[in-house]
């Protein structure tokens, strides 16, 4: 048999074995912080679109004759609550109160939604009122791209939140499982977009 | 009659069912190995294009390949090489190599690494099938020819009608996915996989080196997802990013794009750093000069790799504010570059150098490097590029780094780490051959590149007028070109001859020091039996020497 090494070869009896680093982050966790630091720069480079054409627009609907800021203070509502929801959530599935956890995630799923309904009736007001579509010109170009990214990040949020309650349901997610965390990290992160958008679109 | 004693050795399960356990295998080394093969792969595919350009471009007015061919030549040879040559290459040593370095038994998420395998193959054969659309869909097709940066407003369906751009869209997006996933997984395997001890001050060089190029695929890769998203819309939704005819800008495509491009320079360059920082110390006998500088340098090339992007730009016009900015931040990239070529050199400085393939790649990697580097600080002097931008010049800087660079390290980490994965030692008869035919080679090819540069020959030419004095120069190029042919063909003989008939390794061939040679070669699936416990930068120094480990001076 070849050698392999046993733990007692590699270290010397006479030292003491060196403590492991103080600081240890689950793998998942360095795994969607990174994800999500990839996902910041994504949006950073949709928005940077979005500024380099930001009045450049010569002709047709601009953000100033289209853009309704009420409406887009109450989609902040309904994501930023959504937020909290799912922050208390994470907060019940620690103390492993199920019902608490389920009745949490549902206000996230609803405020969410409330969230993409806004968005909804945003685009159809855009398209079918004002003619803005994504080659009218670059208001069109830059605004959907940048708002149609988002909403999708939006969609695959709610689309896992909704598998982790049906999967809690089916007694598959264990007690110490670290995915609603990790979707709460997602949807902060969505969250946060949101605010930056706010202040660069429709301030 | 005693009962038969029950064999363990099985015999050898049939055809399919091994291939089977490769398609759906996520043990990081099979996956290492798949990248690896599929990088060895593209490498003909690319190297068999490049024979193409050089043997057209032999003769002033040759006729060999049409103006349209010729475009699509050296934008697949150049897309090829880049993304699914070097990139794959690099993702293979470092799942093969990094959970052995850190004494680990697998990586973070393995499902994940095979994930990320399978999209970068996918996106080399939607690269490659663009040849099989001909007369396509919309009625032009075939491969891509808008070089591989795809400048707008070349990318436009006003110029490029068909459907080429799209395949070199989806093709590197796709792939790019892949390489993101990769980086993701590196990251988490890691911080957090490391072995009891392994403090990040003692990861071996590669590894470290590794963590801060997977940290630029992060940053680096999401703005060119989203640049090829932009160009998508403009081509299929009537959006206008890129169109000038809208008030989009041409300029933002070069942004994004280099955004994304010169930091990828280095993506493909630390991992060369790494290996050399392995091998160089092995074969001169000596620790490593300077682990804390390199380590900390390499650091310092990741940030300021961020911030030169337009050096790319210097010829479009930039006002002069930007000009000079990114001039004195490309110079000061030179630094963190200088103290690691001064670290290697003091590193075999009084070594007792081994001369084994390896080691003669590594020292091939160094000089050629150093060329690639100077002449990229020549280029980062504004006034000097203006002249030579676009110029033959500019192929040669760019191979003496690349080539030079990047593929002879990668090259040295081949010879160097084939028999843990094998358990059998690449020839060195043949190793030798192949060296020397890729060094004299490559010089032959690239060397008068920088003269005929300098008269004047643009880049992207599929012909040329005699009587300018660059036939001559062209025609030492494809000599060369077809002498690292040969050198590649040596290779991949040695690389099937030596499966079979090699010596037979042994774990530590090389008496190194670092976790991979303490296991067994081939590794078992779960690389180690018990968990290593580290207490220095050499493990296995310290194993072997009781008498005067290296946590002593530490
Ligand atoms: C790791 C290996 C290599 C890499 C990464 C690489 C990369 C590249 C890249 C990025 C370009 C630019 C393409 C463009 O301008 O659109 C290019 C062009 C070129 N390469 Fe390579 N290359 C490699 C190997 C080779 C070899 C082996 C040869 C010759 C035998 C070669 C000869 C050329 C030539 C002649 C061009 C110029 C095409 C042109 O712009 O007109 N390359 N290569
Ligand atoms: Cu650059």
């Amino acid at each position: 048999m070849s050698e392999t090494i046993a733990v007692s070869e590699l270290s010397t009896p006479q030292q003491p074995c060196p403590p492991p680093d103080s600081v240890t982050l689950s793998a998942t966790r360095v795994g969607v912080l990174t994800f999500l630091c990839s996902e910041a720069v994504f949006f950073a480079t949709l928005l940077i679109a979005y500024v380099t054409y930001r009045g450049a627009t010569l002709h047709g609907p601009t953000p100033e004759t289209s853009l309704s800021l009420p409406l887009a203070i109450l989609d902040s509502v309904f994501l930023l609550s959504s937020s909290v929801a799912i922050g208390l959530a994470v907060k019940a599935f620690d103390r492993s109160d199920v019902p608490r956890f389920t009745r949490w995630m549902l206000v996230t799923i609803v405020l969410g939604s409330l969230f993409l309904c806004g968005t909804a009736y945003e685009w159809y007001q855009l398209i079918v009122h004002d003619g803005l579509t994504i080659s009218r010109n670059l208001f069109g170009t830059t605004f959907f791209t940048l708002i149609g990214f988002h909403a999708a990040h939006v969609t695959i949020g709610l689309g896992v939140m909704s598998l982790l309650l049906w999967k809690r349901r089916r007694g598959d997610l264990a007690v110490d499982s670290e995915a609603p965390e990790m979707v709460s990290w997602y949807w902060h992160l969505v969250d946060t977009v949101w605010i930056v958008i706010v202040l660069v679109v429709y301030l | 009659m005693a009962i038969a004693e029950p064999t363990i050795e099985s015999p050898a399960p049939p055809l399919v069912t091994r291939l089977h356990g490769w398609v759906t295998t996520v043990d990081h080394k099979r996956i290492g190995l798949m990248y690896l093969m599929m990088s060895l792969f593209f490498l003909v595919l690319g190297g068999l294009e490049v024979i193409w350009i050089r043997m057209q471009l032999w003769s002033a007015n040759n006729t060999l390949v049409e103006a349209d061919t010729f475009n699509q030549l050296f934008t697949m040879h150049g897309t090829t090489m880049i993304f699914f040559v070097v990139m794959p290459m690099i993702a293979g040593f470092a799942n093969y190599l990094i959970p052995l370095m850190i004494g680990a038994r697998d990586v973070a998420f393995p499902r994940l690494n095979a994930f990320g395998f399978w999209m970068s193959l996918f996106g080399g054969m939607i690269l490659y099938l663009s040849y099989f659309t001909g007369e396509a869909l919309y009625g032009a097709g075939s491969a891509p020819d808008v070089g591989w940066f795809a400048y707008a407003p070349l990318t436009s369906p006003a110029y490029s009608r068909g459907s080429s751009v799209d395949y070199w869209i989806l093709a590197t997006l796709v792939s790019g996915v892949g390489t993101l996933t990769f980086a993701i997984n590196l990251i988490a395997t890691i911080v957090s996989m490391r072995a009891p001890g392994m403090a990040i001050g003692k990861l071996p060089l590669f590894v470290w080196m590794m963590l801060v190029d997977a940290w630029l695929i992060v940053f680096a890769f999401p703005p060119f997802t989203a640049a090829q998203v932009m160009l998508l819309m403009d081509r299929h939704l009537g959006a206008h990013f890129f169109d000038t005819q809208a008030g989009g800008s041409a300029i933002l495509w070069q942004h994004l794009f280099w955004f994304f491009g010169h930091p990828e320079v280095y993506i493909m360059a630390l991992p060369a750093f790494g290996i050399i920082s392995e091998v160089v110390p092995v074969f001169s006998r000596k620790v490593i000069f300077g682990h804390t500088t390199l380590a900390m340098s390499t650091t310092a090339i990741g940030f300021i790799s961020m911030g030169v992007w337009a050096h790319h730009m210097f010829t479009v016009g930039l006002n002069d504010g930007l000009d000079a900015f990114f001039s004195a931040a490309s110079f000061l990239i030179a630094v963190p570059t200088g103290i690691k070529i001064f670290n290697w050199t003091a590193t075999l400085y009084g070594g007792r150098l081994r001369l084994h393939t390896p080691m003669l790649f590594a020292l091939g990697f160094l000089s050629m490097f150093l060329i690639g580097g100077l002449t990229g600080v020549m280029l980062a002097a504004v006034p000097v590029d203006w002249q030579v931008s676009d110029s033959y010049f500019l192929v040669a800087h760019f191979h003496y780094v690349l080539f030079g660079g990047s593929l002879f390290a990668l090259m040295a980490g081949l010879y160097y780490w084939y028999p843990k994965a094998t358990g059998r030692m690449l020839d060195e008869t043949w190793g030798k051959w192949h060296f020397w035919l890729q060094l004299i080679g490559f010089n032959l090819t690239f060397a008068p590149m920088h003269i005929s540069g300098l008269m004047g020959m643009p880049r992207r030419v599929y012909t040329y007028q005699a009587g300018q004095g660059w036939e001559i120069w062209n025609q030492i190029s494809t000599v060369g070109g077809f002498v690292m042919g040969a050198g590649f063909a040596v290779m991949f003989v040695n690389l099937l001859w030596s499966l079979q008939r090699g010596r037979i390794a042994g774990d530590d061939p090389w008496d190194a020091w670092t976790l991979e040679w303490a296991t067994s070669s081939p590794p078992a699936s779960y690389n180690f039996e018990t968990i290593p416990i580290v207490r220095s930068r050499r493990p296995l120094w310290d194993k072997k020497h009781p008498e005067d480990p290296d946590w002593i001076h530490e």
